[in-house]
């Protein structure tokens, strides 16, 4: 049986410049930091970045925003980072907004094997430009297509040595939706149990998707 | 009118309170929306809501006690109230997107005669996504809008049509100000309250959408 167990070095390793990567969090509750932290120190270059935000300038996603690691965000919010702001004026920083939810089931759509989703949020709006409309039973939807990234870097309280995952609190967010969605699923976990220490129960997401396990506690 | 804008932002507050009913699911949105928490009638129990994956989610722990994975959909400390649930983003927007949620209290940058808000973006001016306002606006059962009557220098911001970028094409169903209560009706806006030391006059002359002006407008039933 492969040991997925690798440090953070090893993990960041893995990953080219250019990289489309899904990181897990809000507002950095959730984030994996030492992968950021890694990222950082490594130099990676020109990644797009798909997240639920670019977080606070000192925090999560918006660390690699400030060190200029990033060349494209798909978000939903950019306002508690002023340096996303910045760069999306300056034009260094390409910015996609999606409404939250809507970004939440594009996710889950790249992961779970289907090609979009409809959703009546953005019917009528900005959001809609370029976009599909079907009608059902008299009622506009949007057509969204699934997102999906070569790494998802998410963020677990805990795991076996398989993989089986349980998330903590507001720190789940999009964690368990992005560990489905990439080629490559590393996350970061605070506690690591033998196989079998975590009731089947509580398994929040299963090893199958998990590729890479970093043990580590930032704070 | 109100000249104290801290006391024009609780009385907001106190009145949007007034629309929770026992059993409520509830969303409050940062800024005036967040306060509403603070004056729950007596007698009513409602459950909050937050976009980052809570139900049941408490108000700010004692210094000491934050807890760095438990946090509002603004980022800051919260706490669980017996009977509360995390959950991922996925199914925190089913809540929301498929009409789980009660009531969603938003801050509001225009609203229009048809009842569509405005609240997200000012083209080239201020750019910070719409999060969750999109989901919420279009899904939740009531949308109510709690915001200033009119904007620094008395703009108004009740207007015939939104200049602004629209956050849905679903109407809103109450504007709650600190000069009016308005009800989005299939006619038009319908002013049915008017806030403690506020005329009529002046409430018009702050809006620049028509209204529908009733015989007999009663005060706002709260107290500064």
């Amino acid at each position: 049986m492969k040991n997925k167990v690798v440090s953070v070095e090893q993990a960041i390793e893995m990953i080219p410049d250019g990289a489309v990567l899904m990181i897990g969090g809000f507002l950095g509750d959730g984030t994996p930091e030492l992968l950021v932290d890694g990222l950082i120190k490594a130099g990676k270059k020109n990644l797009t970045v798909i997240a639920n935000d670019t977080a606070f300038p000192d925090k999560g996603i918006g660390k690699l925003i400030v060190n200029k690691l990033v060349k494209k965000v798909i978000v939903s919010h950019i306002g508690t980072n002023p340096e996303t702001q910045k760069q999306m004026i300056e034009g260094t920083l390409e910015v996609e907004l999606v409404p939250q939810g809507t970004l939440a089931e594009r996710v889950r759509a790249g992961g779970f094997g289907l090609g979009g989703i409809l959703t009546p949020t953005g019917v009528g709006t900005v959001v809609e430009n370029g976009k599909q409309k079907i009608t059902i039973n008299g009622k506009e939807f949007l057509v969204e297509t699934a997102l999906r990234a070569d790494f998802a870097l998410i963020k677990a309280k805990k795991a076996d040595f398989l993989g089986n995952l349980v998330f903590n609190y507001t720190a789940r967010n999009f964690n368990p939706l992005m560990a489905f969605a990439a080629n490559v699923t590393i996350v970061e976990v605070e506690e690591l149990v033998p196989v079998g220490g975590i009731d089947p129960n509580e398994v929040h997401v299963p090893h199958a998707v998990v590729d890479y396990i970093v043990r580590g506690n930032a704070k | 009118m109100i000249q104290d804008p801290k006391i024009g932002r609780t009385v907001i507050a106190k009145r949007v309170a007034l629309e929770l009913k026992d059993g409520d699911i509830v969303n409050l949105g940062i800024g005036i929306p967040t306060l509403v928490a603070n004056y729950i009638p007596k007698g009513v129990t409602v459950f909050f809501q937050s976009e980052n994956g809570i139900l049941g989610m408490g108000p700010a722990p004692e210094p000491g006690y934050e807890h760095p994975n438990l946090t509002n959909a603004g980022g800051s400390p919260v706490t669980f109230l017996p009977g509360a649930v995390a959950f991922d983003s996925a199914t925190s927007f089913g809540l929301i997107r498929g009409g789980h949620v009660d009531i969603t209290v938003l801050g509001g940058l225009q609203v229009d005669e048809e009842g569509h808000l405005a609240n997200w973006m000012i083209p080239g001016k201020l750019i910070p996504g719409m999060g969750g306002a999109m989901d919420l606006v279009t899904g939740a059962k009531k949308v109510i809008v709690a915001m200033t009557h009119v904007e620094k220098g008395g703009v108004p911001k009740i207007v015939k049509k939104c200049t602004l970028p629209l956050t849905s094409v679903r109407r809103v169903n109450l504007i709650v100000t600190d000069l009016a209560v308005i009800e989005v009706t299939e006619k038009g806006l319908l002013l049915k309250e008017i806030a403690p030391e506020t005329t009529l006059d002046e409430v018009l002359k702050y809006t620049a959408a028509s209204l529908i002006v009733p015989e007999k407008v009663p005060t706002m039933p709260v107290t500064l």
